[in-house]
């Protein structure tokens, strides 16, 4: 009896004395966790830059325009690609808690099944990322620079069409979004004519949107894309280390299985925020 | 942490489902409020957005504390991560407010031109 209550207080106390684990957690695993938790600011960085312009423009490209392309050549499919996008992370996140439950149960053909179907889910949405960034770019002629997406500030009437979905006697109402299309290498800045307001009557040229709109999108997507890509690498040595029963030696539950389902998840994790942040807000 | 295989694999199961059932739901909110899916029908900024951001947070939460096992670990491990983060949670609203403000400096100093509804 004494020497049941003697043990039951010593695991009370938690040992930071050294040379134990003081969260039950090994090195490797917590040291994962505060990586995550230090990318996290990384990426609040950027968020932040983001939320601070963002508010700071009178206009901002209204997201179910500028995304509404799906692959086939369909149009006018607002938000579409990118919930598929959502589905292909969130399904390989379901495959990497299914290798790590795998790799709990020391099964080293259920670790490596379930660690591929999680790369092919990878590799699809960086797939999916070159496709839009290709539209964007080749497409619609964004770049870092130049933003040829605007919103309207005022209601108004096209003066002239641009061969494709407006036609000149267009009207627009403020808040709505265009794109200033690229024909033979000139820009087509469409005249218009404002209709409503102090400014009625006063005729101006479709102006670039927010330069920022470039570079805040290339440059967060891209940085979440490379951590996409630097996890399927990893996921790929990892899995090829576990066919080769590199962790089966360790004995320990495939903890590297573990860790790099924690990078994974958390690359889930950001892009649950960027998809919120940038189409759907 | 005291799960079974089976009993594990059903969690993971019933996680997933419940994330994508909140994903579809999410776009379908978004494209109503938005009139994409009757045509005219708007909802107000606040209520999108506010609806959205908490989805997204539950959708946070079944990631981190399900998928990444954060439920099952021990607790003082959870502060450690968790805890900074609402510094970050601080500083994007604090800056999206700065960003504001900015704007309505402009505005009044005669520097740009701000929509009739701001």
């Amino acid at each position: 009896m004494a020497t049941d209550t003697l043990i039951h207080k010593e695991e009370e106390v938690s040992n930071w004395d050294g040379g134990g684990e003081p969260f039950k957690a090994s090195y490797g695993k917590l040291m994962m966790w505060y990586f995550l938790l230090s990318d996290t600011f990384t990426f609040a960085g950027f968020l932040i830059a983001y939320g601070s312009l963002i508010f700071s423009m009178p206009t901002w490209p209204v997201p179910d325009f500028v995304f509404s392309t799906l692959p086939g050549g369909f149009h006018h499919k607002p938000l579409i690609f990118v919930t598929i996008m959502t589905f292909v992370l969130l399904a390989s996140s379901y495959t990497m808690v299914r290798a790590v439950q795998e790799g709990q149960q020391s099964n080293k053909g259920g670790v490596v099944r379930w660690m591929l179907l999680t790369i092919v889910g990878g590799a699809m949405f960086l797939g999916c990322q070159a496709w839009e960034w290709n539209t964007l770019i080749a497409g619609e002629h964004m770049t870092v620079t130049t933003n040829p997406f605007g919103t309207h500030l005022h209601n108004g009437e096209y003066l002239e069409g641009d061969g494709r979905d407006i036609k000149a006697g267009d009207k627009f109402k403020a808040g709505t979004t265009y794109l200033i299309h690229k024909d033979d290498g000139v820009w087509n800045q469409l005249e218009y004519k404002i209709t409503e307001g102090e400014l009625a009557g006063e005729t101006r040229k479709l102006d670039f949107g927010p330069k920022a709109f470039g570079a805040l999108f290339f440059f967060i997507t891209g940085f979440h894309g490379f951590h996409v890509l630097s996890g399927v690498a990893f996921l790929l040595i990892i899995m090829l280390n576990a066919a080769a029963g590199m962790y089966e030696k360790r004995n320990n539950k495939y903890e590297m299985v573990e860790k790099i389902g924690l990078y994974w998840h958390f690359v889930d994790l950001v892009w649950v925020f960027v998809f919120l942040l940038f189409y759907l807000l | 942490m005291g799960h079974s295989y089976s009993e594990s694999k059903a969690i993971a199961n019933k996680t997933i489902i419940i994330l994508g059932i909140i994903t579809i739901f999410e776009v379908c909110f978004a494209l109503l409020g938005k009139g994409y899916l009757v045509h005219g029908f708007h909802m107000p900024h606040w209520l999108i957005g506010g609806v959205m951001i908490i989805l997204s947070l539950v959708k946070a939460y079944l990631i981190i504390y399900e998928f990444m096992h954060m439920k099952y670990e021990v607790p003082d491990l959870v502060k450690t991560v968790l805890l900074p983060v609402i510094l970050l949670v601080w500083a994007i609203i604090a800056f999206s407010m700065e960003g504001n403000y900015w704007q309505n400096r402009r505005a009044i100093e005669g520097k740009i031109e701000v929509p009739g509804n701001r």
